[in-house]
Order: structure tokens, then sequence, then C-alpha cells
């Protein structure tokens, strides 16, 4: 069994590294000094570390004007709460008004399991990505997870990272360099191409394997940046394997399916499946039994991937 | 009480009227604009810009320069005038406000305007933002300040009182916010749309230190401006006792004027009365 990981240690020991170098550097929370794992920071940079209480407009906000008084803000906070409660700050403050301001939303997705639908972030993708001037990332491990912290403080602009609380495992070689706007290619094949991002990569990966069985070469990318889009890796997906399966840990309207097949129409139709939550609250369950719920395992991305193939013949 | 410089005085009433006559023409020439509340800021905004800001139009970046934020985004029309009077932005370009690829959109976007500090349009996000700028002040231990001007209305947004925790959990005695309460909002009074009163008791509450001014009378004003900051430790309230559509008599205390376009009569009227204060006259200080 593999290695699991928090990838909010790597979010919060790569935040850690870079303010020490660099005094822009701020952590802005919402009381989630813990959630977020910045607690450490605050040790060590205690006027750097602004916690405005249970306040996500004024926490978007207040970030806003630090990054227009040059400052470079991370903003940590459960991501339901940060892009749902201050989306107009996001779309306002932030976005229209270019404001250097870094969101990371934590435990997306279906992290929160038990906590239910109030607490689930599978909108998150849809929302920020339908933002003009955003940028998009969502790490797949501890070492992307990293290695994006840093792209996005040298990035000028804002971003939304989702930094997952959900164990992975290291699906990236040691020499992998993460890149805004580039897919990674884990693993190459000609009869179908799996897309993921996030919890979704391994997964996929496995799904990969469970194909070699059925005599299917998949591609496996991780699409680590849902905006801007690699729209060459998808474009050389369809065209050089002919059917696309993408996966996440969001709803099916509007995340990496959405801009997958939004690039797919204009240029190269080929057949595709989008694996998500498709478009209903999710029912009570942990995170883990509602990720297989929905399907959202090796398995059922193999399934789905199966069925494309073979429909494709 | 300083002593104020009554010719000073005289010439920052001249200018404001100046800037209500050119901010007129500019909303009737583009039939778009919300001439009520430009006119019942225009005063502060005057103050502000030509005797307590220390900003430098040749300098709209400059990292210590004081903050101005503009909260109440809707009036737009009179920050364009008064920062084209101030040497922001060419007095020409006002001929352009709302027209298609104008940098003078009907709410401000600091991308495109030297001077303008962040996009609101959107209410109750002002604060925030300057509270922002303030605490990344005090952080570098810097000696800017930071101005926010926000309707009355709009502190019917949840967000306001937000910030107001954070400015004064901070400590953020360089941080002023100026209430432009013209008792007015978009539909109706303040007072019967949703109570605010009392606000200076509701500031003071949140940890502010309160003063309350008649936001016309330039010698209050300025007088207000100089006992910054109030206590330290603080952050600091002005309430701006003000009049929508101040300086044109049908304009005045109307909830129709928030963003009603003068038609032809009304305009030459307005013109004439703000003529009569003597708008012909203002020119840049």
């Amino acid at each position: 069994m593999a290695q699991l990981y928090d990838c909010r240690d790597a979010f919060a020991a790569a935040l850690e590294e870079i303010a020490t170098n660099d005094l822009r550097i701020c952590a802005v929370v919402n009381d989630s000094v813990g959630s977020s794992k910045v607690a450490n920071f605050g040790k060590r940079f205690p006027d750097r570390l602004i916690n405005v209480g249970i306040a996500e407009q004024t926490m978007v906000g207040l970030a806003a004007g630090l990054a227009n008084s040059g400052k470079i803000p991370f903003v940590c906070a459960a991501s339901p709460f940060l892009t749902g409660r201050a989306l107009e700050q996001i779309k306002a403050d932030v976005a229209y008004a270019d404001a250097n301001v870094k969101l990371a939303g934590m435990s997306p997705g279906l992290a929160y399991g038990e906590l239910g639908p109030t607490h689930h972030s599978i909108e998150d993708l849809a929302w920020t990505r339908s933002i003009a001037n955003m940028t998009v990332i969502v790490p797949a491990d501890p070492l992307e997870t990293d290695q994006a912290i840093r792209a996005a403080a040298e990035h000028h602009g804002p971003v939304f990272l989702r930094i997952g609380r959900m164990p992975v495992p290291m699906v990236h070689d040691d020499d992998h360099r993460f890149e805004i706007g580039k897919a990674a290619c884990l693993r190459d094949g000609r009869d179908i191409t799996l897309i993921a991002a996030g919890t979704m990569v391994s997964r996929a990966l496995q799904a990969a394997d469970l194909l070699v069985a059925e005599g299917v070469q998949a591609r496996v990318l991780n699409m680590a940046t849902i905006r801007p889009l690699d729209t060459d890796a998808v474009l050389a997906a369809a065209v050089e394997t002919g059917g696309i399966v993408t996966v996440e840990e969001h709803t099916i309207y509007g995340g990496l399916g959405g801009a997958v097949a939004e690039a797919v129409v204009v240029k190269h139709l080929v057949p595709m499946r989008i694996l998500g939550v498709p478009g209903i609250f999710a029912p009570t369950g942990s995170a883990e039994w509602l990720l297989e719920h929905f399907g959202l395992t090796a398995q059922g991305i193999r399934d789905a991937a199966l069925e494309l193939v073979q429909a494709k013949v | 009480m300083r002593l104020v410089d009554t010719q000073h005085v005289e010439r920052l009433r001249t200018l404001a009227t100046a800037i209500r006559r050119r901010d007129l023409q500019m909303v009737y020439d583009a039939k778009l604009g919300h001439i009520g509340g430009d006119f019942s800021d225009i005063d502060i905004l005057v103050a502000l810009y030509f005797s307590v800001l220390r900003v430098d139009p040749n300098k709209p970046n400059n990292p210590d320069r004081d903050r101005f934020i503009l909260s109440k985004g809707h009036s737009a029309g009179a920050l364009y005038t008064t920062l084209a009077y101030r040497g922001f932005i060419p007095l020409d370009e006002l001929n352009t406000f709302a027209q298609p690829l104008s940098r003078l959109n009907g709410h401000p976007d600091r991308k495109k305007v030297p001077g303008v500090e962040t996009n609101t349009g959107p209410l109750g996000h002002g604060l925030p933002v300057a509270v922002g700028c303030a605490v990344a002040a005090k952080i570098d231990g810097a000696a800017w300040r930071t101005f926010v001007l926000t309707g009355d209305g709009e502190l019917q947004e949840g967000s306001n009182w937000e910030a107001a925790l954070s400015a004064a959990h901070y400590k953020l005695d360089n941080l002023t916010v100026i209430i432009d309460r013209n008792g007015l909002q978009q539909g109706d009074f303040t007072e019967r749309t949703m109570h605010l009163d009392p606000l200076a008791e509701k500031w003071r509450a949140f940890g502010w230190s309160v003063r309350e001014v008649n936001g016309h009378d330039y010698a209050a004003l300025l007088d207000v401006f100089d006992q910054l900051p109030f206590e330290w430790g603080r952050p600091n309230c002005i309430i701006a006792h003000t009049h929508k559509g101040q300086g044109v008599s049908f304009m005045r205390d109307r909830p129709a004027w928030h963003h009603r376009v003068p038609n032809a009569e009304e305009y030459a009227q307005a013109l004439q009365e703000l003529d009569a204060q003597g708008g012909e006259h203002g020119s840049a200080l």
C-alpha cells in the first residue's frame, strides 16, 4: 500500500518556506488556523497572519487591499465558504480589480463527507473558472502542491488553488515540474485518454492499470490547471486516442469535464464521458463512501472508459 | 480648532460648484449616471483631494500615497470629475464617460483610471478592501493613511460590519471611513427602508472613534480631518450629514434623483442654479 498524504501539510510547509524569504507573503484566514494548518505560520510570522474571524467577505476583500498595497496574501479557508460566501469579492475585488491574491480553498470536493452538502465544495471549479482573469489549479499530490504554491506566488494575478485533505498517494516522480497551464502526461496510451485532477489522478492511474487486462492502453493526463486549460494536450488526446473520460471530485457541470468538453467541441469532436457528482446534493456518507457511491473509483473510471472504447468501435 | 483659512474654503466651495457643473454636463451627455449621490459627496471628495490626501497625480502609484476608496462606486461620475480637476486624468476625457471603450466605465476600474484604488460597484466592498490597505501599512510601519467613502444605505450590507470588527480588532487608527449620510437610498429614505439609526452609537459599539460633521461645510470638514487620528489605536469614523442632490434645488433630498437623468429643461435650470453659485468660475487649484 502506497503511503498517503494530506496535501495541506505540503501547502503549509511551502507557504512557510516562501514566507521566510519573501516578506510580502501573508496568510489571511477566517478562524481557519487549524483547518488550514497555518498555526505554525502564525507563530513564525505573527504580523503576517491575519485572522478576520468568521467573516469570509471581509477575508477576501481585506486580502485584495493587502495585495493592492504590495503584499502577496494567501487566503486559506474551507473551499465551500471561501468560494460560496465570498464569490462577489472574488469576482470584483480580486479578479476584476486584478489584485494579486491567492485563494487556497481547503478541503474541497466531498472531503467533509458526513457533514453534508453545505460543506461539500463541488461547485468551486465551475464558479472560479467562469470568472475572467482567474487561474485555477488543482494539485494532485504533495509534490505538486508544493510546486503549485510557489508557482502561484510567482505568478502575478489572482489564483484559486484547491488544497485537498483527502489522503492521496504520490503520483509524480521527483523530477516532475508543475507549470501553470500545462497538463502532465503520467502514462501514454493510444486507445483512450483519462483526464483527471486532484484526488482523482491516482484513481485514473489505477484505472489505466485495470484497463490493460482488457487490452486497452489508456493515456492518463493530470490536468492540474483547470484554467487556462492545456487545450493542446486535450486536442492531442482527442486526435490520437479518439475518446476522453474526465474525472473530478466536483459536479459534472462546469468543472474539468466542462472545460475539456468546451475544447473538444471546438477543436476536434470525439466521444466523451464526464465523471463526477451528477448534479445532485450528495446523500449522507463519508467522503470515501461518497466517492464510491458516485463511481469515482478506479473501477468506476475503468468501466466508463471501457464502455466508451467499445462504443467507439 | 485650527484657524480656518476662509479664502481656501471659498476656493474649495467654488471648485466644488464647478465640479458639480461638469459632472452634471457629463451625466446629461451620457444620459447615464447617479447625479443625486454625486452631488451628495462632491464636497467630501473636494475636501479630501484638495486639502487632505497626500497624493500626486504625476505618481499615482507612489507606494507612500494615501489611499482613497470610493465604496459607493455608483458615484463614479463625482470621482472622475474630481480626479480630472486634480490632474489624474485629462478634463477632456470626461466627454468619453460611459462611451464604448472609454476608461470611464459606469463604475470605477483601477486598472484603467489612475487614482482609483479598487473596483467598486457592488455595495459593501470598499471597507473590507480599505481594512486590507490599512493592515498592510501597519505591517510595514508606513505613515500613509487609508480613507474610504461609503454611502449610508450601503451600510445595510453585512460585509461592512465584518470589516468594522476587523478594523477595531487590528487597532487601525490609520483608517478613516466617511459615511455619506444623506438619508436616502435608491428606492426611499434609509430609515423607511431599513433603520440605520442610531448610527454613531453602532460605530462606537464596534470600537470606532466617531465624529459627526456637516458634509457640505468645508470649515467643519477640514477641521475634523485635521484631528485625525481621533484616538490612538482606534479606527476613525466620520458621519458626514449631507443632502442628496445638494446644489440643485429640485434634486435636493429627492429619492427620484438617485439615478435620474435630467431632461433639457431640468438641465438648463440646474446649470442656471449652479452658475448662480459661481460654478462657471471654478478651476483646478
